[in-house]
């Protein structure tokens, strides 16, 4: 089985991260758990228009980062991440 | 001269094609992905029915072929809101694959090539409501819209209709799967806008 990518890179998931986590976070970083890959969140694949957004590891595809938005509530689902960091303010 | 004005007519519309609440008509086929598309080698596909005791019921591409198929036309509704209308799929019923399976399980959970899943009460599946479709519009199903085959299940929410189909895993015990784990409704009733959980 061979996969074909039809995905935008991390840079066009930026609003809604900045919406969630409340700051710029096209500087974060994050670490694959399931294949241990370092990367930015802009280098990510982001899979958007479907029914919530999806962040894919460059590696191995595992997926990052899951959020759906509703008239109501947002919901996160980050376990593919390890952890998150980005530069702390000024 | 007078003008005469011929007056307005909207397109007829059949009364078969409803939208439900909050849907409006699309003529294209979106094609929406939550990753990337697996491209499922026709020697390499098999279709698993997994029962809550273990035992599995396993096709390859050739027994799947071999099985009766039906052609249906059927509306789609997308929770994204798009709804298309007579859509003409020719897959197997879900009554023929699972005609043999034993089980008192009550929910399925549908597995995809790649990492997909969705959850739908067993009893959904079954009495003519589902198939495992590989054509569509007369046309081999194209990968990005779930071929070599792909869940058909018209009454539910379009993302229930699983893309790249490879199982079914039968539960006593309902367990969600991509979308509804993430706030997405079990159900997903578009008549009774199920979209999220709650509603």
């Amino acid at each position: 089985m061979t996969l074909t990518p039809d995905f935008l890179d991390g840079n066009a998931a930026a609003g809604d991260l900045e919406f969630l986590f409340g700051t710029d976070m096209t500087m974060a970083s994050g670490r694959c758990r399931g294949c241990g890959e370092q990367m930015m969140l802009a280098q990510t694949h982001a899979y958007l228009g479907g029914p919530g957004m999806v962040l894919r590891c460059p590696g191995c595809e595992g997926v990052l980062l899951r959020l759906v938005h509703s008239p109501t509530q947002v919901w996160l689902d980050a376990g593919g991440l390890d952890y998150v960091t980005m530069p702390a303010p000024a | 001269m007078p003008i005469v004005s011929r007056g307005f007519h909207g397109r007829a519309r059949d009364a078969r094609h409803r939208l439900p609440p909050g849907q409006y008509e699309t003529a294209d086929f979106p094609v929406l992905s939550a990753g990337p598309t697996p491209a499922v080698d026709l020697d390499q596909w098999e279709f698993t029915v997994r029962t809550e005791t273990g035992a599995r019921h396993i096709w390859d591409w050739a027994e799947f072929m071999a099985l009766p198929s039906q052609t249906k036309t059927v509306d789609l509704h997308c929770v994204t809101k798009w709804s298309k209308f007579e859509t003409e799929w020719q897959g197997v019923s879900l009554d023929v694959l699972l005609e043999d399976v034993e089980t008192s399980a009550e929910y399925a959970l549908v597995h995809s090539y790649g990492d997909y899943t969705t959850n739908v009460p067993l009893e959904d599946l079954l009495d003519g409501q589902a198939w495992i479709a590989y054509r569509y519009d007369g046309e081999e199903l194209p990968p990005e819209h779930g071929g070599p085959a792909r869940l058909l299940i018209p009454h539910l929410y379009f993302w229930k209709s699983a893309k790249w189909v490879r199982g079914i895993q039968l539960l006593d015990v309902e367990e969600r799967g991509f979308w509804e784990n993430i706030g997405y409704h079990d159900y997903g009733d578009p008549w009774r806008e199920q979209r999220y959980q709650g509603d």
